[in-house]
């Protein structure tokens, strides 16, 4: 498996994190109201986002280079 | 005599040699955080209490995000030198050994923070309660039970809540690092100040009290030793922590030397650099598991 590869497996795996923790964390924030789990939760869920579009953009700039 | 497979694939493998190296020594790798992620399931469903909320979420976000970001600059490296650009391969290198010191330097002031953070239990329940008191007022034991079934709430078991065995949590005037009841008692001190954390719900610590050690049964810092929580805690982050440290080590090597290497050999070179890569990923992704594990659930 190339680097390649591994870093789209990384992504991925990223992306599911981010969209779990932002899931438990505005979660956390329905039963505190704390500020801090707000913007956790939102800066999670944009950072998900983000990397899905990220992710997309290096499959496009690295279409020429092997998985293996 | 020149090493066979540097550059170019083994027909066999098809594979060069190098990449089929790394992927041998991140299956060992594999096996070895694998037990110690086995280790930490088995002692917590094993565990009478577990205790939740003892790190700092935002510290451990930040740093996940760090650790993303590194893997993003250093792919990014690679693929500069791929399509053959190493001046873009020094700025993308160089932003992920700054990400990998970051990561360390927010570990090393977490851990500093558990170094100097104290558990305090007493001799026997008449006197928790005299030190309860002291420290939240005549609510004190209340207060301080609280606290107790809010550290252990997801996983309370067995939970007694007898006082003698709900600790006091707060620190040491002057900030003692790893210090214990032995090193104090040897050092001839009879009492210490303590500053008790503030109570739920709030921020503002109370006044220091000061706590007689003749009165004290075992007193902790966040260290191994005060639990099982914190000895698998730092076991696994502190090995995690070296792998983030040698990784850097490696990847700095090939910032330093890429001159040198891209005139004499640079497909070896951007082959070396995709094993570094790897490596690097694998010591994210490792992370990517570790920070929900602890630091959440």
């Amino acid at each position: 498996m190339s680097l390649k590869a591994f870093h789209v497996l990384f992504v991925t795996a990223s992306v599911l994190l981010a969209a779990w923790f932002s899931w438990y964390e505005l979660s956390r924030y329905t039963d505190t109201k704390a500020a801090m789990d707000l913007w956790l939760g939102v800066g999670s869920g944009v950072t998900g986002a983000g990397l899905v579009a990220y992710g997309i953009y290096f499959l496009k700039k690295l279409k020429n280079i092997s998985y293996l | 005599m020149e090493i066979p497979y540097t550059a170019k694939p083994r027909p066999d493998t098809g594979l060069y040699n190098a990449k089929l190296g790394i992927w041998l020594f991140l299956a060992s790798e594999v096996m070895l955080f694998g037990g110690l992620f086995s280790s930490y399931i088995l002692l917590r469903v094993g565990a009478d209490l577990w205790p939740h909320g003892m790190l700092s979420i935002p510290i451990g976000t930040f740093n996940t995000f760090v650790l993303i970001a590194s893997s993003v600059t250093v792919v990014m490296a690679w693929a500069s030198l791929k399509l053959g650009n190493p001046g873009k391969f020094k700025a993308y290198m160089a932003a992920t050994i700054l990400c990998a010191l970051g990561f360390l330097s927010v570990k090393s002031y977490e851990y500093y923070v558990k170094f100097t953070h104290y558990d305090v239990w007493f001799k026997d329940d008449a006197t928790a309660e005299k030190y309860f008191k002291a420290a939240y007022g005549e609510k004190g034991t209340e207060e301080t039970r609280k606290q107790f079934v809010e550290r252990f709430h997801l996983h309370n078991t067995k939970a007694t809540y007898d006082p003698a065995q709900i600790q006091l949590a707060g620190h040491i005037e002057g900030n003692p690092l790893c210090t214990n009841l032995k090193k104090l008692v040897g050092a001839k001190q009879e009492t210490i100040k303590f500053t008790p954390d503030a109570p739920l719900g709030s921020h503002e610590h109370p006044h220091a009290i000061e706590v007689k050690l003749s009165d004290v049964q075992r007193l902790s810092s966040y260290v191994p030793a005060h639990s099982t929580f914190f000895a698998i805690y730092f076991t696994i982050t502190a090995l995690h922590g070296l792998h983030v440290l040698g990784g850097a080590i490696v990847l700095a090597y090939f910032l330093l030397t890429v001159d040198k290497w891209w005139k004499k050999a640079p497909e070896q070179f951007t082959n070396r650099i995709e094993v570094g890569g790897l490596f690097w990923h694998f010591v994210d992704l490792v992370w990517i598991f570790l920070f929900p594990i602890i630091y959440l659930l």
